[in-house]
Formats: structure tokens, sequence, C-alpha cells
């Protein structure tokens, strides 16, 4: 009988912690196969970031490190100016890059630094029991902004990609989402395209996946989806937001 | 090898890149910024890396990472830089990692100055991040000691697998005096066997990590870091002691105020007083069996810091009730005067008559 489907070898045989329909599982598989397509993960260190994918150290089956709350950029710049050779990523969601670890990723962006991220924005703060993020969107109920996000008191949701493609040393920048299979497929192209840059010492590479909390948003799985489409998708637009590589190309038409 | 005429922030940067350090991740910052200066220029002369990261906290991440990945890395910094890197350094701990971190301290608390001062005695000894962690800390009272100290204190991290603290004042890193780089002894340290360099599909992967969500587990693993660190306590005392034998009066100091307090001891040893000095160089471990070679003929101890007296605690401990237990010191960035120091103890002598 033909195989299918397989786990992919990038992940380790454990079953993971996170909620039933939390879509991060769907983006760990995704980061895993990008690297065991690649080839990649006998060389390959990642790091797991402070949130509910703290635990990523044990699922990815490569060398990891755990890094302290946002400063995942930081320890990867440690260990790629150490192994500028092997391949490194981080895996961080939004609280901890688009919050306490601000600096550190746009700075690792402006230094362009070789590594590439996998950024997990499900708009809120999923390990700690759902407080608001800088993500939240506007109108959105979190347990520190019970009443809905009010821009005028906590300030609009920070659009990471935009910001961060401004940065001329971010070589790759695209979000992507989850919550479709179409979309699970052009999530997938845009990683394994952000570590293939990497690879050919281009730089900096980031993707931002818009990804559900069920648990958090109180929203049942399949709506959870839906509410992502619905909801995130029209405030953060999905799509390319820098390929220096390709820009290379067209100066030089 | 001839002695060199180097300053005390530069040699140290030498002597890190002789004991095999190749990356060094830091910020500027007053009175340690000739060390990533230093860096900048000579790191990738010797094949290495330097790294000015955007803020303390990223630069200590930085070497988490590095050195979980196997190399020899430090940083450097002052007293507010090396309080933004506390939760690293916790981090490092938890993770059993080596790293050398140097402090060359100035005034505080807050923005203090940025003249030399030695209030970082409780942040160095007690540590600032969370957890039951130590750090083996050298305080060494010459460029030359910096030196000696530098390069040991990278074989002990690896030995130990800790970061190592070398703190000093504002004066020895701007201070010029000779110093000679010596070969260090080669040392027969365990191969890194646990840094993520790739599994090369040779190996399991490595972890780097410092979180045990179950508490048996985090708690065996405190009491893994606690045998450690009683093992350093017993190994690594280092102290020097001049005219214990009949003294009267014994000062205690480190660093730069040991010098001052050793004029002081001379000064008053010419007019025939009998005073001895017990000069830290571990500040954690504290030597405590440095203090148990105090002579019975001792009555007084004269603790002397550039601080509002911090390590005068460790010595009342240490001192169980024995002998009385003084403290003469400046703060803010003034450097204590052999005169004041002198004064001190001929009051002491003086009272106890
Ligand atoms: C220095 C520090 N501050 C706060 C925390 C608590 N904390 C843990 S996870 C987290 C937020 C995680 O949210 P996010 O990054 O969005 O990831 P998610 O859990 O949603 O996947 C916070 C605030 C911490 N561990 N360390
Ligand atoms: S709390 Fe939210 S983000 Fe965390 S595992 Fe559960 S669903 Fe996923």
């Amino acid at each position: 009988m033909a195989v299918v489907f397989e786990r992919t070898k990038g992940l380790t045989p454990i079953s993971t912690h996170y909620c039933p329909g939390c879509t991060h599982g769907i983006i760990h598989r995704l980061t895993a196969e990008a690297m065991e397509e690649l080839g990649v993960l006998d060389q390959a260190i990642g790091v797991a970031p402070v949130g509910c994918s703290v635990l990523a150290y044990k699922y990815f089956n490569c060398d990891m490190h755990e890094a302290a709350h946002g400063r995942a950029p930081a320890v990867a710049t440690g260990i790629k100016r150490v192994l500028p050779d092997k391949f490194v990523f981080t895996y961080q969601g939004d609280g901890d890059l688009a919050s306490i670890g601000t600096a550190e990723i746009v700075h690792a962006a402006h230094r362009s630094e070789n590594i590439s991220v996998v950024f997990v924005n499900n708009a809120i703060y999923g390990m700690t029991g759902g407080q608001m993020a800088p993500t939240t969107l506007a109108g959105q109920r979190t347990t520190t902004s019970p009443l809905g996000r009010d821009p005028a008191h906590a300030g609009y949701p920070i659009r990471i990609s935009e910001m961060l493609a401004t940065i001329p040393g971010a070589t790759f920048i695209e979000r992507v989402a989850v919550d479709s299979p179409a979309n699970v497929r052009k999530a997938k192209r845009a990683i394994k395209r952000a570590f293939e840059i990497q690879l050919e010492g281009k730089g900096f590479s980031l993707v931002e996946v818009l990804s559900t909390c069920p648990t958090n948003w109180g929203i049942e799985p399949p709506n959870a989806l839906k509410w992502l489409k619905e909801n995130m998708i029209p405030y953060y637009p999905l799509g390319n937001f820098r390929d220096a590589t390709k820009e290379e190309v067209s100066d030089g038409q | 090898m001839a002695k060199v005429l180097m300053k005390g922030n530069e040699a140290i940067g030498e002597a890190a890149i002789r004991a095999g350090c190749r990356y060094f991740f830091g910020y500027p910052i007053t009175p340690q910024s000739e060390l990533p200066e230093y860096m900048s220029l000579h790191l990738p002369k010797a094949g290495g890396v330097f790294l000015q990261a955007e803020s303390e906290i990223a630069a200590i991440n930085m070497v988490y990472g590095a050195s979980g990945s196997g190399a020899r890395v430090m940083t450097g910094s002052s007293t507010p830089g090396i309080a933004l890197k506390q939760e690293g350094i916790s981090y490092i701990a938890g993770a059993q990692l080596p790293c050398v971190i140097v402090n060359m301290m100035r005034g505080g608390p807050g923005l203090g100055s940025i003249q030399p001062a030695q209030s970082d005695y409780n942040q160095s000894t007690r540590g600032g991040g969370g957890g039951d962690y130590r750090l083996l800390a050298y305080a060494p009272a010459s460029v030359q000691e910096m030196v000696d100290y530098v390069q040991l204190a990278f074989d002990k991290a690896d030995e130990y697998r800790n970061p190592v603290l070398v703190v000093g004042d504002g004066v020895i890193g701007q201070m010029m005096e000779p110093v000679e780089f010596r070969a260090t002894a080669a040392s027969d340290l365990p191969p890194k066997d646990w840094a993520t360099t790739g599994t090369g599909g040779k190996r399991p992967p490595n972890i780097i990590n410092s979180l045990y969500l179950d508490a048996e587990e985090l708690e065996r693993h405190n009491i893994h870091l606690a045998e450690k660190y009683n093992r350093i306590k017993e190994n690594e005392q280092r102290w020097e002691s001049v005219g214990l034998e009949g003294a009267e009066l014994v000062i205690v100091a480190y660093g730069t105020t040991a010098r001052i307090a050793k004029s002081a001891m001379e000064n008053l040893n010419r007019q025939g007083k009998k005073i001895g000095l017990l000069r830290l160089i571990t500040l954690w471990p504290f030597p405590e069996k440095g203090f148990a070679e105090l002579d019975e003929a001792t009555k007084d101890l004269l603790v002397v810091e550039m601080s509002m007296g911090q390590m005068v605690d460790d010595v009342r401990i240490v001192n169980e009730g024995k002998r009385g237990v003084h403290f003469v010191g400046r703060s803010g960035g003034v450097i204590p005067s052999t005169a004041l120091v002198e004064e001190k103890i001929l009051e002491i002598l003086e009272r106890s008559e």
C-alpha cells in the first residue's frame, strides 16, 4: 500500500501539550517538514521562546535552546556567530516577539543576522491565560482588556511584518495564515523559502503566521479558524512584504 | 615574555583572547568601554567575532547562545549594565553554561556616577537574577592579577560549567601597569559534549535549557547545583593575608581598596603598631578559610570598602561575634585615603586599650 502521509522526521515522536484545535501544532509541522525537505535537520539549532510553545525544544527533532522571554533572536545571534555554517531558527509568539522582545527582533533584522524566524501571531497571550497582546485587535476582549481593546488607551495592534519590511537588513518578510488547507500550503512555501534564504547566506528571514488560540479566544476550533479569517486577515493582510533576493534581480534588469 | 605596559581594561581583553576567548558581545558603558573597543580591533585578528549588541540584555543572551554552542565567550559592562544582564546570567547558571562576565563597578544606585566604586558586592555575591544560583567571583587588585584571573576564569567556567564574574572597579580598569601574559597551564577540561552544534546525524539532539516544569525535577536540579556550589566553596576560596601573626587589628578589603589599606597598614606598622591585612581575591566563595587563620591576638577587624558597607555583613557572619567588626569606607565614587583608614584604625585601637 502506498504511503500517502507520514510524520515528519523533523518532529520527535511525542504528543504535544497544545490545546485541541490550536494551530501551533500545524505550524510546528510545517517548520519541521521544511527542515526535513531541505535536509538540514542534523545541521539545525532551534531556539524556543517563552509562551505556549516554550516546550518546542522537546518537539523539534534537532538541537535546541530554550531562551528567556523575547530574547530568542539574541540567543540565535550568539549561536549563528559561533556556527555560521549551521542552520539556526527561532520560533516565537507575539507576546515574545512583538512586545518584550521587540528590540531583539528589530536589531537582528537590522544586522541581517543570517537566521530564520517563525513568528506565531495569535493576537493574545496564550500561556499566561489570555491577556492582551500588542497584536490584540481593537475591540477584542481579553482578560486585561475585558471591555475590548481600546486603541485610545492601549494603542493600535502592532503590524510586525510591515514594520520589519522597512528595515534594509530584513531580506525576506512574509505573512501567512493557517486557517484553510490552501493557506497552510502557502505557509509551508513561505517557511521553506525563508529557510532557503538562510541556506543561501542571504540574511534575515521571517514568516509571520496568523494562528488561533481557541482556548483563550473562547471560540471552538472550527469557528476560531473562521474568526481568524474574518477578523485577523483584514487587519493583518497576507502576502510578501519584502523579498530582497528578488529586488536584487530586478535592480539588475 | 617581557612585561608590557597596559591599561587594565585592555589587558583584560588581551588576557581573554590568550585564554581562547573568541566571542565578545557587549554594549558601551564607562568605565569599561576600552574592553569592547580592544576586542573590536583584536578579536577579528584572532579569528573571532566582536559584536556590539543593542543592549546589555541582548548581549548576555548572545553570550547564552554562543556558550551553548560550545564557544569561549565573554561580556563586559559596568554596574547599571550588569544589572540588566541579571536575567540572562540566571538562565546561563540554570542551564549550566560557562562564560566570563567582567564588571568594572561604578557608583550607584540608579545611574549613580561614572567614578570607581565597590557597591556591587551584594549584586556580585548574591546575584540579581531569580533562583538558587551562585557565581564564582574574582576581585583582582592589580592589572597583572586581572590578567591572571581572567585567564583562570575561563578554565574555571568550563570546569564547573558556570558563569564566572571578574569584578574590578573603575580604578583598575583605567590604571596602566606593567603586565606579563603567562602561558596558562594546560588544563584537563571535559569535552563540551552537551553543546548544540547540530546533531550531524550522529547523536540525539542536545537541549540547552533551564525549564523544569515538574517541581520534584526542578528541586533535583537545584540540589545538583547546590552540590556544585559546595564544591566551589571547598576548592576555590582565594585570599591573600599579610602580617596576620600577632596582629592586633586586621583590615579586610579587596581590589583597589586593599591596596590603599595595605599602605595604611605599612605606615602604622612602621610606627610600631601590629596591623594585618586579609585581602579577598574571591568575593564568592567568601574566603572563610582565610579567616580561620586569624591570630588569637587579633581583637578587631576593620572592613574597608568603596561603598556604604556591603561586605561587612559577610565578615560579621564569618566572625561569629568573636572580634569587633568595624567599617570605614567612602562611596559615590570617592576613593578612601590611607589617612582615613589610618585614622579609623587608631581610633579603634585607642578604644580597645
Ligand atoms: C520576563 C518574563 N515576563 C513574563 C513572563 C510570563 N509570560 C510567559 S508566556 C507570556 C506571553 C506569551 O504570549 P505569546 O508570546 O503571545 O505566546 P503564546 O502563549 O500566545 O503562544 C508571558 C507574559 C515570563 N515568563 N518572563
Ligand atoms: S492556550 Fe491558546 S495558544 Fe496556547 S496551546 Fe492553548 S490554544 Fe494554543
